[in-house]
């Protein structure tokens, strides 16, 4: 029974969230960010990321299988829960119910995001620059889509470093735990923030 | 004169396979009365509150008085003991349901066998039978006698897996208690001679990864057991193991 796939798995499922799609994310609003700047900068900054050496393999292992198997596991977690917020409104029992939400809305808006813009990049529909992002953002409803997306993602992976966090054990005591609930909703604002003011860098 | 009663909506079940119903009641008040006292009061006289005789509503009890678990029930949507709960303290008509996650036997009453089969399952106990006296074990130091403690209060009333989430049909999570179970016996320093089995034991199937911190435990558990540290510290423990048992060890 030593060491099984179960444990393997929730553990791998576990640590692929942080390490490497978690940092994924964190360059991604970052490179993003430079919209702030204007079109100039944004595009210097997307064509650096887009001119890396070994591009499609850096994409395959660092993003696409990691949140693959993130996702297809996260999504049987969220079917193995029965939730019970309704009966049991706790604090953390709430953050539980939102993590399945927020990863379940984030699943939906990524296969929409990754279509719209790298799939379709990669069969010559579009370019990979402020003006695509400009056009996607010129409707409204795509505004809210894409608030809604970004708000959730970026809530799951700040929410999702505090169950990290426990699932490692790194924080045991309920006073460590405590603290990393705030650190981890500072983590959530700070990046609620960054990605708002880039959506609306592009309109 | 109008005398003051209290109202029951009771969830109830003839036998494991039969389907559940719910059956109203209405009965005198007294004062300082628990569900447990109403419920022997609906037995005195099984009567429905449309005047209709049935069935006396079967449960389960032993200490009255918060250490056994038998008497756990879901009482008004919340899982806990029906002796300590007092009918001055809960909004009517009072809920009682059977707590599902287990099989119901009938009534009120659960099968909470697979409590039992889970602390079997984790080793939850300290061998110390051999072929010659062991001897007395180490003296534990104060402060981890004191948690250690706590954690030993677990009375396997099965609150907690009620309670939790990622405990149902669903899923093989076999919850809370045993776990902790595991902390409070590695704690033991004769207890911690089979730590590595405690570990490996709960890096099995439905075991501590199916966690996912919820952290209903822990504000549902009557003993007041710091289940969610436990869980967190054998967290660590098994992230440890893992790479012990991966890599060799002679720990
Ligand atoms: C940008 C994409 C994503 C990032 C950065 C991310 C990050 C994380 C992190 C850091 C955790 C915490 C792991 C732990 O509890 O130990 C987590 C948990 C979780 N993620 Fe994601 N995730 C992403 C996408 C998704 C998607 C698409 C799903 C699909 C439904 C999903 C479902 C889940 C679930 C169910 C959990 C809870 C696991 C548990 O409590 O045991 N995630 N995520
Ligand atoms: S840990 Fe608490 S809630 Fe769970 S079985 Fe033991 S006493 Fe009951
Ligand atoms: S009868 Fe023992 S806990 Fe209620």
């Amino acid at each position: 029974m030593a060491g099984s796939r179960d444990f393997f798995n929730r553990r791998l499922h576990s640590l692929l969230g942080v390490i490497p799609v978690g940092l994924f994310l964190l360059v991604h609003l970052t490179v993003n960010h430079f919209a702030t700047r204007g079109a100039g900068s944004f595009n210097k900054a997307v064509n650096f990321m887009e001119n890396l050496p070994f591009l499609i393999v850096l994409e395959f292992l660092l993003i696409y299988l990691p949140l693959l198997f993130h996702a297809i596991y996260g999504l049987y977690i969220v079917f193995t829960a029965k939730n019970n917020v309704g009966r049991l409104s706790y604090f953390r029992n709430w953050m539980f119910l939102l993590q399945r939400v927020t990863g379940v809305i984030t699943l939906i808006f990524l296969a929409w995001h990754v279509w719209e813009t790298r799939i379709r990049y990669a069969l010559g529909q579009t370019e990979l620059n402020y003006d695509m992002m400009h056009d996607i953002l010129s409707s409204p409803v795509m505004v809210v889509i894409y608030l809604i997306g970004v708000l959730s993602t970026v809530f799951h992976f700040a929410n999702g470093l505090w169950s990290f966090m426990v699932s490692w054990g790194l924080t045991v005591s309920p006073r460590s735990q405590r603290v990393s609930t705030y650190f981890t909703m500072i983590v959530f604002l700070a990046l609620a923030i960054i990605s708002v003011r880039t959506i609306f860098a592009f309109i | 004169m109008s005398q003051k009663t209290v109202k029951f909506i009771i969830t109830r079940q003839n036998s494991p396979e039969t389907a559940p119903y719910q059956e109203e009641f209405e009965i005198p008040y007294r004062p300082n009365m628990n569900v447990i006292s109403a419920l022997m009061e609906i037995r005195r006289n099984p009567v429905n509150s449309k005047g209709e005789a049935t069935t006396p509503v079967y449960w389960e009890m032993n200490c009255l008085e918060e250490v056994c678990g038998a008497c756990s029930m879901v009482i008004n949507g919340k899982p806990r003991q029906s002796c300590t709960a007092l009918i001055d303290n809960l909004e009517q008509p009072i809920r009682l349901e059977p707590m599902k996650t287990f099989p119901v036997v009938r009534d009120l009453a659960i099968d909470r066998s697979r409590m039992f089969d889970a602390l079997k399952r984790v080793k939850a106990w300290i061998p110390i039978d051999g072929t010659y006296d062991l001897g007395e074990g180490p003296r534990m130091p104060e402060p981890k006698r004191q948690w250690a403690y706590e954690l030993s209060k677990c009375m396997t009333c099965g609150v907690c897996l009620e309670a939790c989430p990622n405990v149902n049909s669903k899923s093989d999570f076999i919850g809370p208690a045993p776990l902790s179970q595991v902390r409070l016996f590695n704690a033991h320093p004769t207890g911690a001679m089979n730590k590595a089995e405690r570990l490996n034991a709960i890096m099995g199937e439905g075991g501590l990864a199916s966690c996912g911190n919820s952290q209903n435990c822990v504000q549902s558990c009557p003993k007041g057991i710091p289940l969610t540290t436990s869980i967190a510290s054998l967290n660590r423990e098994t992230t440890i193991q893992s790479f012990r048992n991966f890599f060799g060890s002679d720990k």
